[in-house]
């Protein structure tokens, strides 16, 4: 399902944190986000998850305006991990993940066997599942995020946005998280900080100051200027061994 | 999975429960009555049996104890129902709506009424006290978010403690207000009897308040056992119960307001009653899970069962005498107040 944005503005207390962002994501795609602290990446995913209702412009979900749609409806095709999502209850990892058949439940349908073969099946792609039983506030940050992936998963998406899923994972988790994400059949809208884990999206667009200064893939994106200009940073890029390109960063 | 599915495993226990509590509170108190003799007044009331029973036992049973048992125990459940809500709701512990100033904003306007004279029937001193919860709980808010900083990562604990603050204020304000409003416009008597309904008091109830209080608990409870998916969906704050499907502003401003009116008619009935609505949700929390097709059940049961209690214990704690109710549960609710702050610290 495509996702678009057109001339996306948002201001909070007369500062500009988005203006005239226009995108589009087409099905299946893995599209990345990147741009320095504060570019305006969160606030777009946000935008794009229908969380607020933008000052100028629209989104476009599969070419119906979110603006038009119930929140409900939303959910069922849109899921967002956010970058810090935290709780004080006593809850365990599967009643989290259960969370995400919410869009799906209401009071008069209840939960039945297929949202637990949902539920099992999305602890097993985030490899929690043996940690089913335990308690939230017993687990690391990085299994805290991927519980949260799972949740999302349990949205059965068309549509996941993911806001620095990485962050808190240690390298492992991270490549693995990452591999999951690439190799799930849906439409997914990430932000790294980590370019090199960015030049493995399908297409990038790289936010500064609010707007989006670039898109394209990677490569293309990603150039010496961009990287002067938006990060602040010179690069150069070495050869990996498999024919891969590796950039290594230096202060400007 | 088993611990995924609404579990009703332990609903049976709840009628019984309920009815036995019910007959403690009208059997015990100053004069004590058989439950023999009780059994048989609510035959005769309630199927026309005609047991022979002594004329004021049955009056006592049926016009005081019992309409009294049956307000408690609605009372009990709103308020620890008010208590599960707002906590879920604004993602803090120590919201409840004794603290929030909810209820002196509540004890304002209905004393406002009271002494105003508007024809103080249970109804139009149900709206003062909502008008005045409604403000209370307003103003608590705005205060509360003025203080907290919209941005950083501290944004929930530094809430919480921002709007114990702003209830802080707001209590303070408003209980000023009740006082400023009894000694302007109050004579002597009139003042009395508030400041002792004030503290909590159940003794002048009646059935005429039952008939207000019922409807208004079993609404209370129905709103929030409808709404219990939506409730689990804000465990991890607004952004993400958003992200699920919850409309988030329509069904916060539903639940909050239709649980400031619950508060309102129960203030307006018996008073400002503490901790029921911090200290039950806590405890069910801890027994059944915080679910709240589990919890929702679990703290009306345990509020009323609790409220019931304490009502008993006000009457025969010393004797011949009877205390506010809210000095009992205030009795018993402190500490286990204390105890969930100690508690609270060690769970990151």
């Amino acid at each position: 399902m495509n996702l678009s944005a057109e001339n996306l503005s948002w201001r909070v207390h007369g500062h500009t944190l988005l203006e005239n962002v226009s995108l589009a994501v087409a099905s299946g795609q893995t599209f990345g986000l990147v741009g320095p602290n504060g570019s305006g990446k969160t606030t777009l995913l946000r935008l794009l998850a229908g969380l607020g209702k933008p000052k100028t412009g629209r989104v476009l979900l599969g070419g119906t305006p979110l603006a038009r749609m119930r929140q409900r409806h939303i959910a069922q095709s849109i899921a967002l991990v956010e970058q810090q999502a935290e709780t004080t209850d006593r809850i365990q990892v599967r009643q989290v993940v259960a969370l995400g058949r919410t869009p799906f439940l209401s009071a008069l349908r209840a939960w039945a066997k297929e949202d637990d073969a949902i539920v099992d099946q999305a602890l097993v792609d985030v490899d929690m599942a043996h940690m089913a039983g335990r308690l939230w506030h017993t687990l690391s940050g990085g299994e805290r995020q991927r519980v949260h992936i799972a949740r999302a998963l349990a949205q059965q998406p068309k549509i996941l946005l993911l806001d620095e899923p990485t962050n808190h994972l240690d390298i492992r988790h991270q490549l693995s998280i990452l591999e999951l994400v690439r190799q799930l059949p849906i439409t997914v809208i990430i932000t790294l900080h980590d370019l090199n884990q960015a030049m493995t999206c399908d297409r990038l667009g790289i936010m500064d100051g609010g707007q989006l200064v670039g898109v394209g893939k990677p490569g293309e994106v990603l150039t010496p200027t961009r990287l002067q200009q938006t990060f602040g940073v010179q690069a150069e890029l070495l050869a990996g061994d498999n024919g891969e390109q590796v950039m290594r960063f230096y202060h400007a | 999975m088993t611990f995924i599915r609404p579990h009703l495993n332990g609903c049976w226990l709840a009628p019984p429960m309920l009815l036995a509590a019910l007959l403690a509170g009208t059997a015990i108190g100053e004069t004590s009555i058989s439950v023999d003799t009780i059994l048989k007044v609510l035959a005769n009331q309630l199927w026309g049996a005609e047991y022979a029973v002594d004329r004021i036992d049955a009056g006592i049973i049926w016009n005081y104890r019992l309409s009294r048992a049956v307000v408690a125990a609605c009372c009990g459940a709103s308020l620890a129902l008010a208590g599960v809500v707002l906590q879920a709701l604004l993602r803090n512990p120590l919201a409840d709506p004794y603290l929030m100033g909810i209820s002196a904003g509540a004890s304002t306007g209905a004393v406002a009424v009271m002494v105003a004279g508007l024809g103080a029937g249970a109804l139009t001193l149900s709206a003062g006290a909502f008008a005045g919860a409604g403000l209370a709980f307003g103003l608590v808010v705005l205060l509360a978010h003025a203080a907290s900083s919209p941005t950083g990562g501290g944004r929930a604990t530094q809430a919480a403690g921002a709007i114990i603050l702003a209830g802080i204020a707001g209590s303070q304000l408003f209980n000023a207000l009740t006082a400023f409003i009894i000694a302007k416009s109050a004579n002597a008597e009139q003042a009395r009897g508030i400041m002792f309904w004030l503290l909590g008091n159940l003794s002048g109830v009646r059935w005429a308040d039952a008939a207000l209080a019922l409807p208004a608990a079993l609404g209370g409870l129905l709103i929030c056992l409808w709404h219990r998916r939506a409730l689990d969906a804000f465990t991890f704050g607004a952004d993400s119960a958003a992200s699920m499907g919850i409309a988030v502003r329509p069904i916060r401003a539903l639940l909050i307001i239709a649980m400031a009116l619950v508060t309102a008619v129960m203030v307006s009935m018996v008073g400002a009653i503490g901790f029921v609505g911090l200290v039950i949700p806590h405890a069910m929390r801890f027994i059944v899970g915080s679910q709240h097709t589990r919890l929702v059940p679990a703290s009306a049961l345990a509020g009323a069962l609790f409220l019931i209690g304490a009502d008993i214990l006000s009457r025969v704690i010393v004797p011949g005498q009877v205390l506010p109710i809210g000095v009992v549960t205030s009795l018993i609710g402190a500490p286990a107040f204390a105890l969930i702050l100690v508690r609270g610290r060690s769970a990151p």
